[in-house]
């Protein structure tokens, strides 16, 4: 057949296409490496103003921030990843994410570059939290920390992944995104023993917490950090984590395949 | 002959709307020979959008195929990905991104290495009064940079076929005038095939060496613009003169060289709608003359599209788009001969 001189030979390819897309996603990161510090303050709030008021109950700084900065980074997580599939409604609404839907891509590059670009944040905040906890008493592992890191990472890719399956569900009805996103988060929050342990709750709640693979992230941080690397709590973390991953990006490929 | 760079057999796509179908397109059949510019010229809701995110790959037919740059949408459509650019009706730049990241970003989509993608960036920010925006975030640019910049980002790859969907909606006239000059500069310079919608008369009229013109997802006319006007509407040519019963003799006199209706406008006026009415008009005036009659006032007025549409389907583009935001058509008080 006849065709221009410059034939395009492009086929999608997965690993090329998710490496396109995810150093496209990390380009406004590193242009103004701020805005990841700036959404740091509510998790700086819950260290600073919640946290003297465990240390009030118990007395005991560094036994609480201990008990405390792990759930800390969880949070992080959580609100970050969770809500992440808000920028990628906002570009499927603003005409760009049609734009990638036309270009030679893998249809599943949109969503793992998207996930695993979510890593990216979740290390530089852990880090600034954990330098900023460090001179009020909390003492880490460096190897625990460095596992917990890789943990909340795999966790961040699978709430992340769910979180944009979210968005490419519910397309430009930004108002039930949010609807659902803020009825998930809290309950998931306050039943992971992320804020409050729960042994002096309910019965029911200890119940739904042993389901709650958000409980198991953040205990699994708690051993680790605190050098206890063989706790079984962290095989039941990573567990949770990469199940949830597996389920975040195989729900998120399906949605993305059917988005057009 | 090389084959079109363009060919639609029977497409068509239903939706279902609340449990009841709807026809958005239907039987489309068209080619577009290589290097032409081709509008889809309709009212909102004709089907412009749903053809043209079927050629693109968007969305697939509910039956019937399409080649577009010789491959098939619906068994190749990762080929014909590759050899298209599409700037959608909306926004392409991802807003938290720069300018040139997000060129940069799309010439990796497309498989360009990074040194020819930061090339033709840098060329086509040149070419697109872009190049002092490099660094600006595309949430602060204005509706026309932004609109420049969806046009560089569907030519990143330098596509033999570029589909502008509504390319200049909301935009302020100049800032239109002005995309129009770089998409036609392009155009010279590569040889680009330019596919686009629009429901802008002017535009079509302006710009479009053919102009389809779609309604109720059917393409109800398919010729350049100066045939359509000349086949199906027509130059308006009125006389005027001093009483009415030399009106009345002008109307037979001017009736014997045409084939069509000669009206009486008013009391002293003569009107008739005729193709080539830029002949028609000296023409009936020397006859006129050497009847005895004082031509006292003679009007050209060429037809626009609208008219066209209004010949076709009964409705004005504009009734027929209700609702919906039309420009007043700038060709309307124009001389014969001078809109083209």
């Amino acid at each position: 057949m006849t065709t221009v001189s410059s034939d395009p030979v492009v086929r999608a390819n997965l690993a090329r296409d998710t490496w396109n897309v995810l150093t496209r996603e990390l380009k406004p990161v590193v242009r103004d490496p701020f805005t990841v510090i700036f959404s740091l303050i509510q998790p700086l709030f819950f260290l600073g103003l919640y946290a003297p008021l465990l240390i009030g109950q118990t007395g005991d700084p560094g036994a609480t921030l201990q008990w405390f900065v792990p759930g800390v980074l969880v949070m992080i997580v959580l609100f970050g990843t969770g809500a992440t599939g808000g920028n990628l409604q906002y570009e499927m609404m603003t005409g760009s994410h049609e734009r990638t839907l036309v270009a030679p891509l893998a249809r599943s590059s949109l969503l793992v570059g998207r996930a695993l670009k979510e890593i990216a944040p979740i290390i530089v905040q852990s880090l600034v939290i954990v330098a900023i906890a460090l001179p009020f008493g909390f003492r880490l592992d460096p190897f625990g920390l460095v596992i917990g890191l890789a943990l909340l990472a795999v966790f961040g890719v699978g709430l992340g992944s769910l979180s944009y399956t979210l968005a490419l569900k519910t397309k430009e009805r930004d108002w039930l995104f949010w609807g659902v996103q803020q009825t998930l988060i809290f309950p998931l929050m306050i039943l992971s023993g992320m804020l409050l342990p729960l042994d002096a709750g309910p019965g029911w709640m200890s119940a739904v917490a042993a389901v709650n693979p958000l409980n198991w992230v953040v205990q699994a941080e708690r051993a680790l950090f605190a050098g206890d690397l063989g706790n079984v709590v962290v095989l039941w973390g990573w567990v949770s984590a990469l199940v949830l991953a597996a389920l975040g990006l195989w729900a998120g490929v399906r949605a993305i395949h059917k988005s057009n | 002959m090389t084959e079109p760079i363009l060919e639609a057999r029977g497409l068509t796509k239903r939706f279902t709307v609340k449990k009841a179908t709807v026809e958005a397109v239907s039987d489309l059949t068209f080619e577009v020979a290589r290097g032409g510019l081709v509008a889809f010229l309709g009212p909102n809701g004709a089907g412009k959008t749903t053809s043209l995110r079927m050629l693109t790959t968007l969305i697939p037919p509910t039956s019937g195929t399409a080649r577009v740059v010789g491959y098939d949408i619906l068994s190749r459509p990762e080929h014909v990905r590759a050899r298209i650019g599409y700037v959608g009706q909306l926004t392409s730049g991802s807003y938290a991104q720069r300018v040139r990241d997000e060129l940069i970003s799309q010439g990796a989509f497309y498989g360009m290495p990074k040194a020819d993608a930061r090339r033709r960036a840098d060329e086509l920010m040149e070419s697109l009064d872009l190049a002092s925006l490099a660094t600006r975030t595309v949430q602060q640019l204005s509706g026309g940079q932004k609109r420049r910049l969806d046009v560089a980002l569907g030519l990143m790859h330098a596509p033999p076929l570029l589909f502008l969907d509504e390319p200049s909606t909301g935009l302020d006239p100049q800032s239109r005038a002005n995309l129009w000059q770089h998409i036609l500069d392009l155009r010279d310079k590569h040889g680009t095939t330019v596919f686009l919608t629009t429901h802008y008369l002017e535009e079509a009229d302006r710009y479009a060496e053919r102009v389809m013109v779609m309604d109720k997802g059917r393409v109800i006319a398919d010729d350049t613009a100066a045939a359509l006007k000349a086949n199906l509407a027509g130059d308006l040519v009125t006389f005027g003169f001093a009483t009415g019963d030399d009106a009345d003799r002008a109307q037979s006199v001017v009736s014997s060289l045409t084939d069509r209706d000669v009206l009486r406008q008013d009391e002293a006026s003569v009107v008739v709608t005729a193709p080539n009415g830029d002949e028609l008009l000296p023409a009936a005036v020397r006859a006129l003359d050497a009847a005895g009659l004082t031509v006292r006032s003679a009007t050209g007025v060429p037809p626009t599209l609208d008219d066209v549409f209004l010949a076709l389907t009964g409705r004005t583009l504009r009734e027929a788009g209700e609702g919906e935001p039309t420009e007043q058509d700038p060709s309307e008080n124009e001389l014969i001969g001078a809109n083209r």
